[in-house]
Formats: C-alpha cells, sequence, structure tokens
C-alpha cells in the first residue's frame, strides 16, 4: 500500500517542484479531407479538428482534476498541410492557416501545428506554395505552428530551402514587427524531424501514423534539480542515479495521463515524449539544473558535459516508465523560456556559439533565440545550415527556431508573454557567409560508418 | 476506485470527525488512516474506496476541498493509480 511519505513526495513535486504534464497532442490525420474545391476543402479540414477534439480540453482538465496534477496544454497537430493540400494555390494555404485557427479557437488549444512541409531533399509545387505562404499565414493567425524540414541522415540538407528560410524568417520578422516578431516564434526549421512530437512549434502528424492518436510531453527540470540539490557534492555516478530515478517517476506519471486521455477519448495512445521542457517560472529551469550541478552559470565551461549528462539520463531513466517512448525526447534549451538561460545570455556567459555546442548532446536545437533585427537572411541561413550539418552528421534531430526581432538591438530584449517567455537580443556573428548560401543545391547524405 | 486523501494544515478539534461523516454521507469506505502532527501541524493521509459512491470523484474532490476551506486546512482528493505508478513499478 501507498506510504504517506510517497504521497508527500508526488505531491511535493507537483505543488512545489513545478511537475507537470506539458501537453497532451492530439494527432489528426487530414489527407482524408482532399477535394479540389478550396472552400470544401477547409470545410471538411474544419470539420474533422473540431469532431475529433472538441473533448480534448475537457478531458485535459478532467484528468488534471482527479489526479492532482496540472495538464499545463492541450494542443493539435495535423498532417503537413504541404500534403494536406496538395495541389493547391498559395492563397488557398492561408484561407487553410486560418481555418486551422479558427478550429483551434473553437476546440480551446493553444497551439496547432503542422503547417508544415518536408523538403529535406527537393520541394513539389504544393511544399512551395505552402513555404511561401508560411509569412503571411503565421503573420495572420494566432495559433498556428509551422514547421519545415530541411535535411535527414538519410537525404543530407536542401540547401536552396535553408537560403529560402532566411528570407521568409525575415519577412516573418517584419510582418508581425509591431508584435515583437512573434510570427518567428512559432516557426522551426528541422534536420531530422520526428512524426510524433507532441511539443510546439514543430509538432506535426506524421503520414505513418494512425488516423488520431494521443501524445504526451512530460516535464519537470524543477523536480530534477530539487533532487539533485539533496546529492551535495556527490560524484558523477551517484547524480547520474538520481536523474534516472526522478525521470522515471516523472515519465511514469505522464504513461498515466496519456494511457487515461487515450482511454477517455477513444484515441489511440502513441507515445510518451521524455522531455524537461522549461518555463519561465523560477524553479523550472535547465540552467538551475547546471548550477546544481556545479556549474556557476550556462555557458561556462562543463555546460555541454552536464548537459549531455542531463540528456542521457534523462532518456535511461525515462525508458522504462513508458511503454512506448518518441518525439524529441530529452532536455530542452529554449533561451526565452528559461529565466536561468535569460540571466546566463545577459551576464554574458552564454552565447550563441555555445548554445550550438550544446545542441549536438540535447534534445533538439538552437532554439527561441532572438538575434538582431537588421541580421541578414543569409547569415540567418548560415546559422540554419550549421545546425542542420550537427543533425545530418550525428544522426539526431537538431532544430533552429531564431527571432531577428524588427529594430532591435544587442542589449535590448523582446517579451513574448506567457510560456514563450523573454528574449534577451544576442550578438551574432557578423562575418559573411552569403556567397556559400548563394550556391545552392543539396548537401549529399553523409557516410554512415566511419564514425570518428 | 480508489483515491487519496491528504489534509494539511494547523491542528484543531474535530478535523477527521468533520472528513468520516462527510465520507460516511457519500458511501465512500476508508481502507487507511494515518496521520502524523508536527509542530502544531495536522499531517493527515486516508486511502478510501468511492466505488459505491453516491456522488462522481469530482464532486466529492469539491465537496472536500469546500469542507477544507470552512476548516482552514489543505485538504486534496487524488486518484491512487498517480502515486502507484510514480512508486510502485
Amino acid at each position: 500500500m501507498i506510504t504517506q511519505k510517497e504521497v508527500l513526495e508526488t505531491n511535493k513535486m507537483i505543488s512545489e517542484e513545478n511537475l507537470d504534464v506539458r501537453t497532451i497532442t492530439m494527432g489528426i490525420n487530414l489527407l482524408d479531407c482532399a477535394d479540389s474545391d478550396p472552400k470544401k476543402l477547409c470545410g471538411k479540414i474544419y470539420d474533422k479538428i473540431t469532431k475529433s477534439a472538441d473533448k480534448l480540453v475537457e478531458t485535459g482538465e478532467q484528468i488534471s482534476r482527479e489526479y492532482g496534477i496540472p495538464v499545463v496544454n492541450k494542443r493539435i497537430s495535423v498532417t503537413p498541410i504541404a500534403l494536406a493540400a496538395s495541389g493547391h494555390s498559395q492563397e488557398t494555404c492561408v484561407e487553410i492557416a486560418k481555418t486551422l485557427d479558427k478550429a483551434a479557437i473553437n476546440v480551446g488549444v493553444n497551439f496547432i501545428g503542422g503547417y508544415s512541409a518536408l523538403i529535406q531533399k527537393g520541394s513539389t509545387q504544393s511544399d512551395i506554395n505552402l513555404v511561401r505562404s508560411i509569412p503571411e499565414a503565421l503573420s495572420e493567425t494566432e495559433r498556428v505552428c509551422s514547421s519545415v524540414n530541411l535535411g535527414t541522415s538519410r537525404n543530407g540538407i536542401n540547401m536552396n530551402g535553408v537560403k529560402k528560410m532566411g528570407e521568409i524568417i525575415k519577412e516573418m520578422a517584419y510582418l508581425t514587427r509591431n508584435n515583437g516578431s512573434m510570427a518567428c516564434a512559432k516557426f522551426v526549421v528541422f534536420c531530422n524531424a520526428v512524426e510524433d512530437n507532441p511539443f510546439m512549434a514543430g509538432a506535426f502528424h506524421g503520414v505513418g501514423e494512425r488516423d488520431r492518436v494521443i501524445n504526451v510531453g512530460v516535464s519537470g527540470p524543477g523536480v530534477v534539480k530539487y533532487a539533485l540539490q539533496g546529492a551535495g557534492n556527490a560524484d558523477f555516478e551517484t547524480l547520474c542515479e538520481i536523474i534516472k530515478k526522478t525521470a522515471f517517476k516523472i515519465t511514469r506519471v505522464g504513461q498515466l495521463v496519456a494511457q487515461e486521455a487515450s482511454k477517455r477519448l477513444g484515441v489511440p495512445f502513441g507515445i510518451i515524449d521524455l522531455s524537461l521542457a522549461p518555463t519561465p517560472a523560477i524553479g523550472d529551469s535547465i540552467a538551475e539544473i547546471f548550477n546544481e550541478m556545479g556549474l556557476e552559470a550556462a555557458g561556462a565551461p562543463g555546460t555541454t558535459a552536464a548537459l549531455a549528462i542531463l540528456n542521457d539520463n534523462v532518456k535511461k531513466g525515462g525508458l522504462m516508465a513508458s511503454s512506448y517512448v518518441g518525439g524529441l525526447s530529452g532536455a530542452f534549451i529554449p533561451v526565452s523560456e528559461d529565466h536561468g538561460m535569460i540571466d546566463a545570455v545577459v551576464s554574458g556567459a552564454l552565447t550563441i556559439e555555445k548554445l550550438e555546442a550544446m545542441t549536438c548532446v540535447c534534445s533538439v536545437g538552437l532554439d527561441m533565440i532572438a538575434i538582431p533585427g537588421d541580421t541578414s537572411a543569409s547569415t540567418i541561413s548560415g546559422i540554419i545550415a550549421d545546425e542542420m550539418a550537427i543533425g545530418m552528421i550525428n544522426n539526431k534531430t537538431t532544430a533552429v527556431r531564431i527571432i531577428p526581432a524588427y529594430g532591435k538591438k544587442v542589449g535590448e530584449s523582446v517579451e513574448f508573454g506567457g510560456l514563450l517567455g523573454t528574449a534577451p537580443v544576442m550578438p551574432v556573428n557578423g562575418y559573411s557567409c552569403e556567397r556559400f548560401i548563394r550556391r545552392g543545391g543539396r548537401i549529399p547524405a553523409p557516410v554512415h560508418s566511419f564514425k570518428n | 476506485m480508489r483515491g487519496i486523501i491528504t489534509v494539511l494544515g494547523k491542528d484543531s478539534v474535530g478535523i477527521i470527525g468533520r472528513i468520516c461523516t462527510y465520507l460516511a454521507e457519500e458511501g465512500i469506505n476508508i481502507l487507511d488512516i494515518s496521520q502524523t502532527i508536527v509542530g502544531g501541524y495536522f499531517n493527515m493521509m486516508m486511502i478510501v474506496d468511492l466505488s459505491e459512491s453516491t456522488h462522481k470523484f469530482e464532486n466529492v474532490s469539491t465537496g472536500l476541498k469546500s469542507i477544507g476551506d470552512e476548516l482552514g486546512l489543505e485538504v486534496k482528493l487524488q486518484r491512487e493509480d498517480i502515486f502507484d505508478s510514480m512508486h510502485r513499478i
């Protein structure tokens, strides 16, 4: 029988250490909505989403009340729209974005992901239409999130796509210039994008998935931090054991919530994303875990090693706790969403170059980073190319979600509000990569042997 | 279905009586009670069986919370599975 000590431990994690289920995301296939008439297509998409997810928010809240654990976000991911809207024009794509937005508002989810294209090897006309429509679509909608996959370890990197991304990110920043270039915070580019990611902005419902599916993202950097606090100056073996045990406990809660949500909604359970996702709240920070491990600030020498330990042991502990693990699974390092990261950037301890190194060993990539508004499109493409190369060579998912904050300079910051937080504008290496990016074409797939 | 009730707050006369009366009215059976008082602070945990409960889980939860508000205590009802999942393999 459960003991009082165990009950208190769980409830302390929830009430004092910010343990929560970060998101229940319903994946919805839209391929069966195909119609050559744009109006009918939008109508079918709206109906399918609103019918599939009408109980999603209510169910999430009910589970939260019964188990006494916050379920922070309820979200939806859909089939990449470049596929679902194949054969349609750029204007129709924008209409679909507005339809997705309306459907999201109707069912009460805070984000809907999947305004996406997979162009790792090249673009179809539908991909081109979708990509061109992204700036307008994201600036005219509130809850739609977009992503583009630019490379994979099997296919190499589409450098034409990389070049285009720099341009559309700049365009988005301009179109939403009165709102902190907010559209850029809802857009992410990937190498090795995963099809079952429940987290935004990169969630989409992959074509290998069932018609509908429930994916759950757990979180709890605070729980890991407090657990490590008790370890004092213990050695790395002890640190790793603590992280594994904590990740196991966190993930078991996620698994329970996912199964319960799946049962109540009558939608199959997909995966648990074993992630440590920070929020701007004090005590819910990845940077604070680094402090606890013995680093003065995120970015200090040793940070990459600390992140590698954290990431690996979160996976080791979490894998046994869930029957299906997937998504991005690992520690996220979004700068604007982690007060410890923000402090490290402001004090000069953390730079983009160090963040790039950290992305070699963490869950995703350069995330929620604001850079000066006058950064050129080619420099943004250069940053993306570097990050894609890390993913391609190391067989991991990498991503870039970067905000060239219109009219802002280093020293200023951009306020996004809510979970997206505040991003200090970070300096970018000023040397040009324009001629490199202008080449276009495709970087061939890498060698998968001779790993040195 | 089994639930865990936790009560936290300043000790006073009749806390257990009040909560047990409510549970009896709701048809909820108490399977186990443990309590400690540290520095005047009352800390109680009950394992209860809600299968014969007259009301839905959420209504019982709200009922207990309002008793807690009246007595100046934090009274929480949670489904037992969350603790089982976390602490038992």
